[in-house]
C-alpha cells in the first residue's frame, strides 16, 4: 500500500521541485548570488585560504617542522619590542584617524559650502592624494623628508629655522609616518563626509534656524547625529586600514629609528621576511585580528542600536 | 568488424621484444635533450652586467642541449628574499636560485649538498675566506656555490683630496696601486681622529646608523676590530664583556663627528652623501663611486677604495657574498651542477667583473687579481685593493662568529646599530647591554 502510495504521489512531487527550483532561480537573491559566486570563489582563494594558512603557520616552530600551538604568542608577549609595536600600532592609527576625520569633516564642509558650479573641480582636486598609489607618493614625501637633502629643510633653512631629523628622530619619525598617512586619507573622509552631507534633509536645518540655533548647535544637533552611521562605518574601516598599513612606514623609515615607528605590518615583515622567521612573522600580523574586531564589535554595535532607536 | 585476439605468450614476446629494441636502440639527442633548467639570478644594479651572465648560460646551454630561463630578480623591495621564501613553502619553482648571505642557512634543509661542485672549484681556484665558509656550509654540507655575481667588499671609499686636505693622509700612498699596502698607520685610532678633522672641515665622513645593511656591516667589523662579540660561535650570549664596552665607547666618539642624522640613513644615504661632494669617506663597494664617474666626474676622479682601519683585535672588512642555490625538489640538478661549474670557471669570472666595472667579487683567492679592478677608474687603480688581493684584511660580516641562524636575527635587527645609537643618546652602558641581551635571548629560538 505504502508503494502504490509513494509512486501515486511522485510525479506531482517532482514537479513541484522542479517549479520551486524555477522559483528560486527567479527569485532576485538567487541571481544575485550566483552573480556574486565568482567573487565568492576568488575572495576565498585570495583570502580565505591565505588566512587560514597564516593561522597554521603560526602554530609552527621556527624552522616550521614542529606544532607549538601558542608557543609563538608566549613567546611574543615576553618581547619588549612587541609591545613595543603594539603600543606605536595604536598611537598610530588612533591619531591618524582622528585626524583624518577632523580634517576630512572640515573639509567637507568647505567643499559642501562651494557653489555647485566650480564643487566639482574642487572635489577632483582635493582627491588626489587619495588616488595616487601610495607607494609612489610616500617616495615623494621621503625626498622631501630626506635626512640629507630635504625639501622642507631647506625651506626652514630659508627663513632661519634649525634643520629637523624628520625620520631621524623618534617623535619626528613618528609624527612624519602620522602626517603622510594623514595626507593621503583624509580625502576619502572627505568625500564619504560630503556624501553624508548632501544627503542631509534642509528642512532640518530650516526648522533648526527658526527654533534660534546657532552654527555650532546646528552641526552638534542636526549634522552630526544625521552623520552618525556614516561616520562610524567610515571610521571603521580607516581604523582596518590604518592599522595594517605597511607601504608608508616601509617607504618612509622602514620601522626606525630604534624600531619606534614600526606597526604590526612592518614589524611581522622584518621579522618573516628578512629575518626569515615566517612563523613569528604571522603570529605578529595575526594578532591585529582581536584588536580589529573588537573595534568592529564595538562600533558595528553602536550602529545597530541607532537602527533600532529609528 | 573482426577482432583478433592476443595471447599472453604473445603479449610477453612483443613486450620483450620492444623493450630490447628500445635499449639497444642508438641514443639520438634531440635540440633540449638534457631537459629544462630554470634559474633566478639576482638582477644586477649595473647596467648591462646581467648581460655576462646570460652569454655564458646560454652558450652552456646551446653546448648541453639544455633549454634555459632565467629570471633576474631584483632586491630592490626585498623581491629576492621574497621569492626564496614563496619557493621554499612552495616547495616549486626555480632549479637554481641566487642566495645572498644569510639565505642558504635559512633554507638549509631543503637545499641540495654542493660539496661536489665547490670542493673541484676550490681545488682549481683556490680556498675560499672564512666569511664564505661560515655562510655557505652547515656541517659538511655545501649549501651552495659561492657567487661571483653580487658579492661585495663594504670597504672605505675615501676622496683623496679631502683626506689629505683636512685630515693629512695621503689614502694612495697607503693604498698604491699595483703594490700592497703600508696601512700599518691606519688605525681605529687614525680613523677617529681623521673623522673629527673632516667633521671639523666640512666634510663628515657617510657612515650610517640606520637600520638596513650598510650601517650595520659597517659597525659590524669595527665590533670584530675590538674583538666585540655579542654572542659567541657556540650560541651563548656575551653581550656584556669589555670589547663589547669598548666598542661601544669607540663607536659614541665616532657618532659626535657624523651626520647628525645618520640614524636614518638607508643604504642608498652614504651613496648620495659621496656623490653629492659632501663627504670625505664612506663604506661602500664601488657602485657609489661608479655612479659619481657618470654623474659627478669630478669627485669620481678623487675617490680611491681601500682597506679598514685595524683594530686592537684585527682589521676586519665586511664581505657579503651571494651564493647559488640547488633547490633539493629541483627536477635537474645535474644539469645545474655543469652550470653551476661552468659559470665558476676563470674566464667566466673575468667576463662577469669585467661587466660589473668591477663591483662583483669572486670568493676563490686565485681570482681576486684580475685585471679588471688594476685597470678600472679615474683614478687608474682605484679599485686595485678592493678585492683584498693581499689579503691585509680578514673577511667578515656583522654579527659572527654567532650560528648563522641566530647572527641572521641579530644582522636583520639591527642589534649592533642599536646599541650604538641608544648608548649615544644618553644611555647608560649597563641598560643598553641590558636590553641587547634580552633582544639576543629573544634570537636563539630554534
Amino acid at each position: 500500500m505504502a508503494d502504490v502510495a509513494i509512486e501515486r504521489n511522485a510525479a506531482p512531487r517532482t514537479a513541484r521541485k522542479r517549479a520551486s527550483l524555477r522559483t528560486a532561480l527567479k527569485r532576485k537573491s538567487t541571481a544575485a548570488f550566483l552573480m556574486t559566486l565568482p567573487l565568492i570563489l576568488l575572495i576565498s582563494l585570495l583570502v580565505i585560504y591565505p588566512a587560514f594558512y597564516s593561522l597554521h603557520l603560526a602554530t609552527l616552530n621556527k624552522s616550521m617542522q614542529r606544532f607549538i600551538g601558542l608557543g609563538n604568542f608566549q613567546f611574543l608577549f615576553k618581547r619588549e619590542t612587541f609591545w613595543l609595536v603594539v603600543e606605536q600600532s595604536c598611537i598610530f592609527a588612533i591619531t591618524a584617524v582622528f585626524f583624518k576625520a577632523l580634517i576630512g569633516f572640515i573639509v567637507a564642509h568647505f567643499v559642501h559650502n562651494i557653489p555647485a558650479k566650480g564643487q566639482r573641480k574642487w572635489r577632483g582636486m582635493l582627491l588626489v592624494p587619495w588616488v595616487i598609489p601610495p607607494a609612489m607618493s610616500t617616495l615623494a614625501w621621503l625626498w622631501l623628508f630626506d635626512p640629507s637633502y630635504s625639501a622642507f629643510n631647506y625651506l626652514l633653512a630659508g627663513v632661519g629655522v634649525d634643520r629637523i631629523p624628520w625620520t631621524g628622530e623618534t617623535g619626528w619619525a613618528r609624527f612624519s609616518v602620522i602626517l603622510v598617512n594623514i595626507w593621503f586619507g583624509a580625502p576619502f573622509f572627505m568625500i564619504m563626509y560630503l556624501a553624508s552631507l548632501k544627503s542631509v534633509p534642509d528642512q532640518l536645518y530650516e526648522a533648526a534656524a527658526i527654533d534660534g540655533a546657532n552654527w555650532w548647535q546646528r552641526i552638534w544637533y542636526v549634522t552630526l547625529p544625521m552623520m552618525r552611521n556614516i561616520i562610524a562605518i567610515t571610521t571603521l574601516f580607516s581604523v582596518i586600514v590604518t592599522f595594517a598599513n605597511f607601504d608608508i612606514v616601509r617607504i618612509l623609515t622602514a620601522g626606525g629609528p630604534l624600531d619606534r615607528t614600526h606597526v604590526f605590518a612592518t614589524w611581522a615583515f622584518r621579522i618573516g621576511i628578512e629575518g626569515g622567521d615566517i612563523p613569528l612573522g604571522a603570529s605578529v600580523s595575526l594578532f591585529m585580528v582581536p584588536i580589529l574586531a573588537i573595534a568592529a564589535v564595538f562600533i558595528l554595535r553602536d550602529i545597530n542600536k541607532r537602527g533600532n532607536e529609528s | 568488424m573482426t577482432r583478433k585476439k592476443l595471447t599472453r605468450r604473445q603479449f610477453i614476446a612483443a613486450t620483450a621484444l620492444s623493450s630490447a629494441a628500445l635499449v639497444t636502440a642508438p641514443y639520438v639527442r634531440g635540440a633540449h635533450a638534457a631537459g629544462k633548467l630554470s634559474i633566478g639570478f639576482w638582477d644586477h644594479w649595473v647596467p648591462g652586467a646581467n648581460k655576462a651572465s646570460t652569454d655564458i648560460v646560454n652558450e652552456w646551454a646551446e653546448k648541453e642541449k639544455v633549454e634555459v630561463t632565467i629570471d633576474y630578480i631584483p632586491s630592490q623591495g626585498n623581491k629576492n628574499l621574497l621569492t626564496i621564501a614563496a619557493e621554499a613553502q612552495a616547495k616549486a619553482g626555480h632549479d637554481i636560485l641566487a642566495m645572498p648571505t644569510w639565505w642558504p642557512h635559512a633554507q638549509a634543509e631543503l637545499l641540495e649538498p654542493m660539496n661536489d661542485v665547490v670542493e673541484g672549484l676550490i681545488k682549481q681556484n683556490g680556498e675560499v675566506n672564512g666569511t664564505v665558509q661560515y655562510l655557505g656550509k652547515a656541517g659538511n654540507k655545501w649549501l651552495g656555490v659561492p657567487a661571483c655575481v653580487g658579492s661585495q667588499i663594504k670597504g672605505p671609499c675615501s676622496r683623496i683630496d679631502l683626506m689629505k686636505q683636512h685630515a693629512g693622509i695621503d689614502v694612495q700612498a697607503m693604498y698604491p696601486a699595483g703594490s700592497a699596502p703600508k696601512a700599518d698607520g691606519w688605525t681605529t685610532d687614525t680613523f677617529l681622529k681623521a673623522a673629527e678633522a673632516c667633521h671639523k672641515g666640512g666634510v663628515p665622513f657617510g657612515i650610517g646608523l640606520g637600520e638596513t645593511s650598510d650601517s650595520v656591516d659597517t659597525v659590524g667589523a669595527f665590533f670584530l676590530a675590538f674583538g666585540a662579540e655579542v654572542v659567541d660561535a657556540k650560541g651563548n650570549v656575551v653581550v656584556k664583556n669589555d670589547n663589547v664596552r669598548q666598542a661601544l665607547e669607540y663607536y659614541k666618539k665616532l657618532m659626535a663627528f657624523l651626520p647628525s642624522d645618520a640614524p636614518s640613513w638607508d643604504d642608498g644615504s652614504n651613496n648620495r652623501w659621496l656623490v653629492s661632494g659632501r663627504g670625505a669617506l664612506i663604506m661602500n663597494p664601488p657602485s657609489a663611486w661608479a655612479v659619481a664617474r657618470r654623474d659627478a666626474p669630478q669627485i669620481a676622479e678623487q675617490c680611491w677604495t681601500h682597506g679598514f682601519p685595524v683594530g686592537p683585535k684585527g682589521r676586519f672588512a665586511p664581505f657579503l657574498p651571494y651564493f647559488w642555490s640547488v633547490w633539493s625538489f629541483s627536477k635537474n640538478k645535474e644539469a645545474a651542477k655543469s652550470v653551476l661549474t661552468r659559470l665558476s670557471q676563470p674566464d667566466a669570472v673575468e667576463k662577469m667583473v669585467a661587466a660589473s666595472g668591477g663591483y662583483d667579487l669572486p670568493a676563490f683567492e686565485k681570482l681576486t687579481t684580475l685585471k679588471t679592478w688594476a685597470e678600472e677608474g679615474p683614478p687608474k687603480g682605484t679599485l686595485y685593493h678592493y678585492p683584498n688581493p693581499h689579503k691585509h684584511q680578514l673577511l667578515s660580516i656583522s654579527a659572527s662568529p654567532a650560528p648563522p641562524k641566530v647572527a641572521q636575527q641579530i644582522y636583520t635587527q639591527a642589534t649592533l646599530t642599536k646599541m650604538c645609537v641608544r648608548f649615544y643618546r644618553g644611555e647608560p652602558m649597563e641598560k643598553t647591554l641590558a636590553w641587547a641581551e634580552g633582544e639576543l635571548e629573544g634570537f636563539m629560538r630554534s
